[in-house]
């Protein structure tokens, strides 16, 4: 039996009631919550009320953020991002319907542990590509082209996209991809071969490029 | 509201499912109104205004929908002035001891509902009113009988405790001890510390409540609340 400084209002109003102790008595388990949480994300999707679901997935490369609109995979985040930004970010222009949903990403996450175990060289996602605009865009779009366990350089993939000497143009684009690993942008290397720069960080790319030449 | 809608389940999710559970005990109605009230929010979160007190705003929800509930139960529209009291049926797996939980159970109806409403879900006594019927002075009088009714099965289960861990554990986590303050004055402390190695979990939030109540002392007495 636990209770907590109930002190009563009424009697001759003199007491003074914190509601703060009533509920320090009245504790709710986490396993509680967790579950219907999960209940809650089932519902939501039978109505079609979640704009963005989402889950942390745990890789090679540390937990990574996944969400999912209705369309397809739209958004795998690094940790070194921050995973509320790209929330935030989601909540802003796609909707605030943002709700963790273990169900709707699981594709996703077989997939990617599946490619981190060296048992898939492509993912078969459909891809949600409204958070990339313009030139970025285009760029990213022609990212999937460069096959599994080879590289290319950001000159080489600006004219591909037609803007030979875009190169810097390129990088951005590359560095500015919503959906890394997915769509692989770790196979466009400098021109000197170096690994350049990487959303996750250069040994995030290296990591990536090692995987893929052993599988 | 543009920021995600689960930070609110995160932030709110328990506090919404104590108001469940306290109107409707730990059942599947109470899971159900959780459910509902989180589902009607966020059908309802993009056109919520920014600046919107969420809890104030869920808790209402939940209390209402919980309310919705306990009239289909009862198929009855009508509030009635007081139903019969009767023995809970709702247990807690897990929860061995009587805890705060059962006695909030065990409340009548209009009680529990009175209290959830305005002591957890912070409606006023004329807000509850509104919902379970009966005037703003009789909805003040249920939540007022309920809570007394919550401190004297306090003083009464206490002896329970005697003699099953008392000693100085009490004092390390206030959350381990069971204190009840009643009205400035009396300054009196219903300690029980039997729950130390069960609900360390939930020491950390709540300690400031207990701490009060730790600190007059009393650890191990037994005395009559009022």
């Amino acid at each position: 039996m636990t209770i907590d400084g109930t002190t009563e209002v009424d009697e001759g109003g003199a007491g003074r009631t914190d509601p703060a102790d009533l509920r320090s008595g009245l504790p709710i388990p986490g396993d509680d919550l967790a579950r219907l949480r999960v209940r809650l994300a089932t519902r939501a999707n039978d109505e079609a009320l979640v704009d963005v679901g989402h889950r942390t997935v745990d890789s090679p490369l540390g937990p990574l953020l996944v969400a999912v609109t209705e369309r397809g995979i739209v958004r795998i985040a690094f940790e070194r991002q921050g995973f509320d930004a790209a929330l935030e970010e989601l909540a802003t222009r796609i909707g605030a319907r943002v709700l963790e949903d273990p169900a709707r990403t699981d594709p996703v996450a077989r997939q990617l542990d599946e490619y981190f175990d060296g048992r898939r060289r492509a993912f078969e996602l459909p891809v949600d590509h409204r958070l990339a605009h313009g030139f970025r865009a285009l760029v990213q779009a022609a990212l999937p082209d460069i096959p599994f366990g080879t590289t290319t350089s950001y000159g080489e993939l600006a004219r591909v996209v037609g803007r030979p000497g875009a190169a810097r143009a390129v990088g951005t684009a590359c560095a500015t991809n919503p959906v890394p690993i997915v769509v692989p942008c770790h196979r466009v290397l400098r021109a000197d071969g170096s690994a350049g720069g990487y959303a996750g960080g250069e040994a995030a790319k290296r990591l990536l490029l090692a995987l893929e030449r052993r599988a | 509201m543009r920021t995600p809608f689960d930070r609110a389940v995160r932030a709110h999710g328990e506090t919404v499912l104590r108001v469940c559970r306290a109107s409707l005990g730990a059942t599947a109605d109470a899971e159900d109104a959780w459910s509902e009230t989180f589902l009607a929010a966020l059908r309802a979160w993009p056109e919520l205004p920014d600046d919107s007190n969420v809890e104030a705003w869920l808790v209402r929800v939940a209390q209402r929908k919980c309310i919705d509930i306990v009239r289909a139960r009862a198929h009855v529209a009508i509030p009635v002035a007081e139903l019969p009291e009767r023995p809970s049926t709702i247990g807690r797996p897990g929860v061995r001891d009587l805890d705060l939980w059962d006695a909030v159970a065990a409340l009548p109806e209009r009680q529990r509902l009175a209290v959830s409403a305005h002591h957890l879900a912070g409606l006023t006594h004329a807000e509850t009113a509104a919902l379970i019927g009966g005037t703003p002075d009789a909805a003040r009088r249920a939540c007022a009988d309920g809570i007394r009714t919550l401190r004297r099965r306090a003083a009464r289960e206490d002896p329970l405790a005697e003699g099953t861990g008392h000693g100085s554990r009490g004092r390390a986590s206030p959350r381990t001890s069971t204190g009840m303050s009643t009205t400035p004055g009396s300054r009196t402390t219903v300690n029980t510390n039997t729950k130390a190695s069960t609900d360390t979990k939930a020491s950390t939030s709540n300690a400031p409540a207990v701490t009060r109540a730790a600190g007059e002392g009393t650890t191990g007495t037994e005395e009559d609340a009022r």
